[in-house]
Formats: structure tokens, sequence, C-alpha cells
């Protein structure tokens, strides 16, 4: 069907308008953060490079990467089995899972961190007061979101049938886990991951409440002595976390296409 | 019924297998001897309990009473992956991330063969199953049949004691599922393994195995070779679910059913006195009489064969199955005389 002339421009206005709506703020951003002090003439990749030459900002930039890394691992590796042992062994609990999964999103993060800080108190006794003690808070925090793209993942395969079909084959529920299952939902897994990164990244409730100096943290401090310098951090994550998501996007293009090609 | 004495056939023995979900008995004591290297089909309905006898036989359902035993050993309380069976599923089940010739090596693999015999014991079932060309295929590339024919050479690769057959063809085309039928039954000689294949449609079970076991309920009706199962059905549900029947009213006396006024000798499990004989369609002849007490009803053009439904004067259908030479003779509304062969009939109350 041939588009109307008409309906041709009011696209090409629609995207401009919501291009211009996202990308504006990140233009004013770059350009604020490589502003030369003072209003003087030119550009400087000074505030950019204060990432790297900072200590205090460069070590909470590694603690929150850290963090990112630690949160995605042991999600996964509390999610993806329990997952899987659900929907196989005991699809009666599947219910009260899920439930469980999406309850810290119905839970102000406000609240949650006041509810834990006596348990902190502990942990940070226990483990040192190391920033990555928060992994335990931001595995429940990513839960809601982590298990609606693994639950995704796994109800577009027969896990049932597969399982079984591994298990009359000689694998145990490890192998079964890991070798079968996994690498059949790994766009899910990736999807998980990459939001958890995402919320991590961002997470500044937790981390300040509970007085750890994450990248977040350090850029609200760092704001109130070098503006620039904090808007060049906040660009450099989001720039992080949307590679992160267009990665995600392409990797599963390819998995459809290979999977369109029959 | 098939040799005893096959190399990698074991015979299998459930006994009184019992499985009971809530309310509901899926399986009623259940009792199956299976020979070495014999093939044996569950034949039933829906719900009949036939898929729960696998599942429990495979170890991927447990009894609630009963045991099974593969080989004189004990296998109720082993888990599945230590029971050394293949298995097909009714349910595509390739390892969608795996190229075809992984998926019939995973088995291999896990049992830790090397690399190179793995390939080649993959390779050799691919080319007994005549997909030696698709190794490298993954199964979104295949057919469905062609994937059956993959499971069903992975479930072989193991050189499993036992093969498990849970309606591999019901998701297959009409034509596929013959073929592919076919080559089940010429691999299972092939490889001698005792085989138990489940499935509810008769044809199937007929033409493929040595023995059939028809279930009803939860039990065991009747276990015999097909063309026994066939012409002397045990029971009313055997005689009714196995093929087509006639049921015509007969009186039974001394061991002698009359039948459309002719004396056929009866099963064992008939009543006595009035009742109904199950008589097959080829058992009934159609000769053209006007005072033969019929009428013809309907003529169906099957090919080489053809049914033709007759009314009796009290109202009673009879189908009669001749060759379409013969009843292509016939037409609707004329008069004819119902003739029954001597072969002996199930009459049920």
């Amino acid at each position: 069907m041939t588009q109307s002339r008409g309906f041709k421009v009011f696209r090409a206005v629609g995207l401009l308008v919501f291009a211009a709506y996202f990308f504006v703020p990140l233009l004013a951003m770059l350009d604020f953060s490589t502003q030369v002090r003072g209003s003087a003439p030119g550009r400087t990749w000074g505030n950019w490079a204060f990432m790297v030459t900072d200590e205090d900002l460069r070590s909470s930039i590694v603690a929150s990467l850290l963090l990112a890394l630690f949160t995605v691992v042991l999600m996964v590796a509390l999610l993806v089995p329990t997952m899987v042992w659900v929907r196989l062994r005991v699809p009666r609990a599947r219910g009260l899972i899920e439930f469980l999964c999406l309850l810290p999103l119905t839970i102000p993060a406000l609240v949650i961190v006041v509810g834990i800080t006596n348990v902190y108190s502990w942990v940070t006794y226990l483990l040192g007061d190391s920033a990555l003690v928060l992994t335990f808070a931001y595995v429940v925090l990513v839960l809601p979101y982590s298990y609606r793209a693994i639950d995704a993942a796994l109800s577009a395969i027969d896990a049932a049938t597969l399982s079984e079909a591994a298990r009359s084959l000689g694998a145990g529920w490890f192998t079964v886990i890991v070798r079968i299952i996994m690498p059949n939902i790994t766009s899910g897994i990736l999807g998980a991951a990459f939001i958890a990164v995402a919320l991590v990244l961002g997470e500044y409730v937790f981390a300040s409440l509970l007085h750890f100096d994450t990248l977040p943290v350090a850029m609200a401090a760092l704001y109130k002595s070098n503006g620039p310098a904090a808007m060049a951090a906040a660009l450099a994550s989001m720039i992080l976390v949307a590679v992160l998501l267009v990665g995600l996007t392409f990797l599963s293009r390819d998995r459809h296409k290979q999977g369109a090609s029959s | 019924m098939t040799d005893p004495s096959t190399e990698r056939g074991l015979a299998v023995d459930l006994v009184d297998l019992t499985r009971v979900y809530g309310q509901v008995r899926a399986l009623d004591g259940l009792t199956l001897h299976i020979e070495p290297g014999e093939l044996i089909a569950l034949l039933g309905p829906s719900g009949c309990g036939k898929t729960t006898a696998l599942r429990i036989l495979a170890g991927l359902d447990t009894a609630t009473a009963g045991t099974v035993s593969v080989g004189g050993r004990d296998l109720t309380r082993v888990p599945a992956n230590k029971r050394d069976m293949g298995m097909v599923f009714q349910a595509y089940s390739l390892f969608p991330h795996m190229t075809v010739i992984d998926n019939v090596a995973f088995g291999l693999k896990l049992r830790g063969k090397d690399g190179s015999s793995r390939r080649r014991r993959a390779g050799d079932v691919l080319d007994l199953v005549g997909l030696g060309e698709h190794a490298d295929r993954f199964a979104h590339q295949l057919s469905g049949g062609q994937q059956q024919r993959v499971a069903l050479a992975r479930a072989l690769a193991i050189e499993p004691s036992v093969l498990l057959l849970d309606e591999p063809l019901s998701a297959l085309d009409a034509k596929v599922r013959v073929q592919l039928r076919d080559e089940i039954r010429r691999v299972q000689i092939e490889v001698g393994t005792t085989t138990v294949f489940v499935t509810h449609d008769q044809e199937e079970a007929l033409a493929v195995a040595d023995r059939v076991g028809v279930m009803n309920a939860g039990r065991l009706e009747q276990l015999a070779p097909p063309a026994e199962l066939y012409s002397a059905p045990a029971s009313r549900f055997v005689g009714e679910f196995v093929g087509l029947s006639n049921r015509l009213p007969a009186d039974v006396r001394d061991g002698v059913a009359a039948v459309l006024g002719r004396e056929v000798p009866v099963l064992p499990g008939s009543t006595d006195g009035r009742g109904h004989a199950l008589v097959r369609p080829e058992s009934v002849s159609v000769v053209k009489d006007a005072d033969g007490g019929a009428t013809v009803a309907t003529v169906m053009f099957l090919g080489p064969l053809s049914r033709v439904t007759c009314t009796l004067s009290d109202g009673t259908d009879v189908v009669a199955q001749l060759a379409s030479s013969d009843a292509l003779r016939l037409e609707p509304g004329d008069a004819v005389r119902l003739e029954v062969a001597p072969s002996p009939v199930l009459v049920v109350a």
C-alpha cells in the first residue's frame, strides 16, 4: 500500500521530535562536560579524564562495575536453577516464586533500605565494609526484572521435554540445567543481566543510605564541587548502558535470524 | 515373536504397577513381561495409562506401587539418567542449540566416549536412519519426520537396554507416519533392542509390534500378537476398540452362536444365551436375494475395497467389507442376504 505524502511528513516530524527529546539533553550534557572552566573558549576532555585521574571517582566506578558483575553472577546463579527446578519439578510453587520475585517492585526502595539497615550492620561486621556487600541487596532489587526476562525465555522452549530427553540419555540435573536449558534461554539471561547492570549502575538510594561509595553516590557528591566532571561521569555511564542494550538487541536479532532460517 | 536370544535385548518386567494421582488411578495393577528383543505396542484411548506406564519404565514418573525390572535387575528406585534406556518423545525433543551430530553424540559424551569414537558411532546411527548427510544441520533446519529420525538415532546411539517410543509419530502427517513407522520397525529388527511403543493408533500398533497390549482404564485388557488380537479379542473393549465390529444379535448354545441364521463357533469369554456377536466387516458377505431380509443402504468406495452398509428388517445396520469389484454390483435399495463367515466370534451381553 502506498503511503500518502502527508503521512510521511508526519512520521518524519514525529521521529525528529522524539530524537530531539532524547538527544538534546545528551548533547547538552556533552557540551557542559567538555566546556573549559570560566567560560573560556575551546573544548577540553579534562573532565572526562577526571574519571581516571581522581582516585575517589575511579574507585567508585570500579566498585559499581564490580557490583554490577557480582549482582549478575549471583542473580543468574540463584534465579536460573530455581526457576528451572520450579518449572520442571514443582510447578505448583511457580505462583509463589513469581510473587516473591516481583515483591521488591511493589515496595519503595526507601522502605527496603530502612528494613535492611540492621541486617547490613551484621553483613558489614561479618564481610567488611566494602561496597561490594551491596550485591546481596541489589540481587533483591533486580529480581522482578530478571525474573520476567528469564521466565519469558523459559516459556519459549519446551523445557520439560528437553530435560526429559537429556535425562533419558544419562544427564544429571546439573548437566540438564547448565548444558541443555541455559544455552536455550541465553537471550533471557542476557536480557536479565543487562537490565541488572543498568539498574546497579544507576542505583542511588540503597548505596547512599547505607553509606557506600558507588558511582551514583560519588557523582552526586562530585556535582557539588565539579559539575562538568560529574556530568561526564553520568554521560559515560549512560553510554555504557546504552551500548549494552544495543548489544542485547543485536544478539537477540541474531538468534531470531538463526531460528527463522529453516 | 522375536528370537529371545538377541544380542542387546533384555527382558522387561512390570509387576503390579499402580500409579494414583489424587483420586485418579492412572495405572491399576499393570503386569507385563516383555521378551528380550521384542517390540511391544501399548495401545489404548487417551487416559488409559499407556504413557504413564512408559514414563514409569523410563524413570520419569514414580509408581505408587509395583516394580520395574530389566534383565532381572530391579530398577524401581533407579533415577531416569541411570536406567540406560533410550526414549523418543511425542514432542520434538532435539536440543535446539546443537547440530544433529552433537544431539546424537550427547549421550555418548555423557558416557565418557572420546571425540572420534563419538563421531563415528553418531555417524553410524545417522546412516542407519538415513540422515548421514544432515549431520551438521540444526533441528530447525529439519522437517518433523527428520527430527524424529534424529531423535531415534540419538536414542539408539547409546545402545540402550530398552528403547521407549512415546507416540513418536503423532505430530507427523499421514504419509511420513507410515514411512517412519516402517523405518522404526526395520531399525528395531536390525539392532535387536527390546522396544516399547506407545500409540493410540491401532493401525500403527498392529503394523509394527510383535505383540500388542490393549489398555483400558489403567489395566491391560489383552496382550497378544496383532493377528490374534484382531481375530480373537478377549473382551468387549478390545473387540470394539481394535478394528471395526458389527454388533449382531446372537444366541449362544453349547459353544456355538447363531448369527444371521448361521452357526459360528464362539471365542472364550463369550456370554451364554442371548447377546451380541462382534463380527468384523470382512466376515460378512452380501448376496443379492429378493427374500434375503436386508437392504443395501450405502456403498462406499475405498479403492481396492468397498464398505457396504446394509439394514436388517429390524433396523440393525450391518457393515460389510467387500472387494470393490463385488461391491460395485450393488446399489442402495437392493434386496440382499447377509452371511457370516464361520470364523469364531466374541459374544457379549
